[in-house]
């Protein structure tokens, strides 16, 4: 990676945002294979990478790869919105290299200490044992910090440069996304206001702050790929944080069902739940369309071109148009009312949709962010797609896709035996994964699984040797 | 000529979206402050003066619990030291946890606090779930207190040679890899005899949480699945 195309400061550090998140991405994946193969072999690895910790580094690494690479794209695009190079970068370098740091702390607590004793110490210095954020509390304070200068930077460029629709979205989403993280600190000895705290954390962060997020990139997609008019761009970007934002913050509710809460979470989760899918089904039809659209505009000028000026990077922005209509909206959909709700909540079924939802949803548009990475950083003007890239996405898209319908199936095994029929008892648990298509959607999840990591060397393969490739137009 | 559409006007948008976010926000936060009081822990003298609460309060310890058909809503509900007339918790049927029936409410208090954070501390909700929340590696424990398995006549508690509930789950707990139910075993996780005591009370005062009727027909169902 010799050849660095890249003038600006911010796009550098977008790109080391970029590579982290590559790394971590793949130890996702890895931790999710351990996980994998314990549900096939029970043996594997018992009381050494037992089934909690490799699932705790599967999730938090998402988390993170996600967090970092979100933070990266957000570097990437603000010279580009704003017009200046951004403001505080050596803060930015500085951030980036104590997020890695703690990351790599927190970790190798999470594999080498694993769990500690019932006391305050294990929760501030191990594990917050909390699903999703077990991130023990000196890592919270530091990612609020590390988050907080985040948040300057993007502040400081955004209201001295030229503040566009997309970075003004962008500023308004990253601090609710920044200050969300807070409700998710605290310690109680009440189960159910803890989940009621913790649910701020999850929910508002992944069906409503992150979406909007994957607006305003898709938007910047949409506007440097295929050279969408900004004005079209930003009015549909608008009227999704109105229709995401309306869904989702209430759309919480979903999950008020069973921990404690009253009843009327029932109306309301239901009913805004299930709102939740338009504006996916909306952003996709928007993708489609706009790309429509210009392809018109540049074939009634009578030239045999495409407007792709980054065909991999365009390919998985299009998969995420499709991916999170299909993975959280109908995926979601599927268990989002409390009368389905009530025997599939806690099952494979919401695995399925975990599995499909963050892919589709949040994977693909910033595999996406990565292609656009390479593009820039080896000064290609228009990117074709290689052998690899076309291999890596279909391997992914298949594997995963695979994954989902091979849990969704175990989700019904378990959704009909072990809730509707034996009333979700240990003895009728355990009944529920005895069964025969149960064991069969754990052993072609493994397969899937196996695919989609394989999928993902190839992809590595394809980012780190593309922008050497010949056929690009420089 | 004609005056230009306020429809396709960014600022239109704009301020609808911050409108409509506001708006959303403010509902939730207001539905926050009902919900809350709702579910803060109840003490010692709401059970002793008949309250119900849908978080009860540590004390519940003390009380046998059930889980019951409400005609009145409809689903199951956890019934606290068994049923009065309205087929609410009458709170009058004690049980003993661990020798006593006369734990105070800070000793309850205390060993609920450790139970909750050992859950924590032991990473418990990465393989089972709790409130339904959590991995599904492991069985649900929302209602593991009221499992029959655990009960007289279960085969856990057979198993582990002990007379009562608590003290076979508590056994369980601190030694769960010498006694496997299945090729899927849990772990050992260094959970010491006062932790197992806590995490025993977290759970029976979680099987007294009102979930709304989840999980629905819990230990209900004998027999029936594949023909046993």
């Amino acid at each position: 990676m010799a050849n660095n195309y890249l003038t600006s400061e911010s796009k550098k550090l977008a790109t080391w945002y970029f590579t982290f998140a590559a790394i971590i991405f793949g130890a996702q994946l890895l931790f999710g294979l351990v996980a994998a193969i314990q549900y096939v072999m029970p043996g594997f690895l018992f009381e050494i990478i037992d089934f909690s910790i490799a699932r705790i580094i599967h999730i938090n690494a998402l988390v993170v790869w996600m967090v970092f690479a979100m933070m990266g794209s957000v570097y990437w695009l603000l010279p580009d919105e704003t017009g200046i190079e951004t403001v505080g970068i050596g803060l930015g370098k500085l951030l980036y290299w104590v997020f890695v740091a703690a990351i790599v702390v927190v970790v190798l607590v999470y594999l080498f200490i694993q769990v500690g004793p019932a006391d305050q110490t294990t929760i501030w210095f191990i594990t917050e044992g909390r699903e999703y954020i077990e991130a023990p509390r000196w890592a919270d304070i530091g990612i609020v910090i590390v988050v907080l200068g985040f948040i300057y930077n993007l502040y400081a460029t955004g209201m001295k440069g030229n503040r566009s629709g997309i970075v003004t979205v962008l500023m308004a989403d990253m601090l609710a996304f920044a200050g969300i993280y807070l409700a998710g600190m605290g310690y109680t000895d009440n189960i159910s206001i803890d989940q009621y705290w913790w649910w701020w954390v999850i929910h508002l962060w992944v069906e409503a702050t992150w979406e909007v997020f994957v607006g305003s990139i898709a938007a910047y997609g949409l506007i440097t790929m295929i050279g969408a008019h900004r004005k079209v761009v930003e009015m549909w970007l608008w009227i999704e944080v109105a229709m995401l934002f309306g869904s989702g913050i209430l759309g919480i509710g979903h999950h008020y069902f069973w921990i404690g809460t009253p009843e009327y979470w029932w109306e309301i989760g239901a009913l805004f739940s299930a709102l939740e899918p338009l504006p996916l089904v909306a952003m996709f039809i928007h993708v489609l369309y706009d790309w429509g659209k210009m392809q018109g505009e540049e074939d009634a000028l009578g030239k045999e071109r495409s407007v792709i000026t980054n065909k991999p990077a365009f390919t998985w922005f299009v998969l995420n148009a499709f991916g999170n209509f299909l993975g959280a909206g109908i995926w979601g959909f599927f268990h989002t009312l409390p009368q389905v709700n009530l025997y599939t909540h806690g099952t494979q079924f919401t695995s399925a949709h975990g599995h499909l939802a963050f892919f589709g949803a949040y994977a693909t548009i910033l595999i996406g962010m990565f292609y656009i990475g390479v593009q820039g950083k080896n000064g290609i003007k228009i990117m074709h797609a290689t052998k690899k890239s076309i291999w890596s996405t279909a391997m992914i898209v298949g594997g995963v896709m695979g994954m989902t319908v091979a849990l969704t199936a175990a989700g019904y095994v378990q959704v009909l035996v072990s809730r509707a029929q034996m009333g979700a008892t240990w003895a009728g648990y355990f009944d529920g994964q005895a069964g025969i298509w149960f064991a069969q959607g754990m052993d072609w999840r493994l397969i899937m699984g196996v695919i989609t990591f394989l999928g993902f060397m190839v992809l590595i393969a394809d980012l780190l040797s593309t922008g050497k490739a010949a056929h690009h137009k420089r | 000529m004609a005056k230009k559409s306020v429809w396709s006007d960014n600022r239109f948008w704009q301020r609808s979206a911050a409108w409509i976010t506001g708006f959303a926000a403010i509902l939730l936060i207001w539905l926050t402050f009902d919900t809350i009081p709702q579910i803060t822990m109840g003490n010692n003298a709401d059970i002793e003066n008949g309250v119900t609460k849908r978080v009860p309060g540590p004390t519940v310890i003390n009380y046998k619990i059930t889980y019951e058909m409400s005609k009145k809503r409809g689903h199951e509900i956890p019934i606290i030291g068994g049923k009065n007339k309205e087929g609410t918790s009458s709170f009058q049927e004690k049980e003993k946890f661990f020798g006593r029936d006369d734990w105070s409410q800070e000793e309850a208090a205390e060993l609920l606090a450790l139970g909750k954070l050992g859950s924590q501390a032991k990473n418990c909700m990465d393989c089972h779930t709790l409130l339904g929340n959590g991995a599904y590696y492991a069985p649900d424990l929302t209602k593991a207190w009221l499992d029959p398995a655990w009960g007289s006549e279960g085969s856990m508690q057979a198993m582990t040679g002990k007379s009562t509930k608590e003290e076979a789950m508590a056994e369980f707990l601190q030694h769960p890899s010498q006694y496997p139910t299945h090729a899927r075993m849990m772990p050992n996780l260094g959970i010491t005899a006062a932790e197992a005591k806590g995490l025993v009370a977290f759970l029976k005062h979680m099987s007294s949480i009102d979930t709304n009727g989840f999980p629905r027909n819990f230990g209900k169902i004998k027999g029936a699945v594949h023909g046993k």
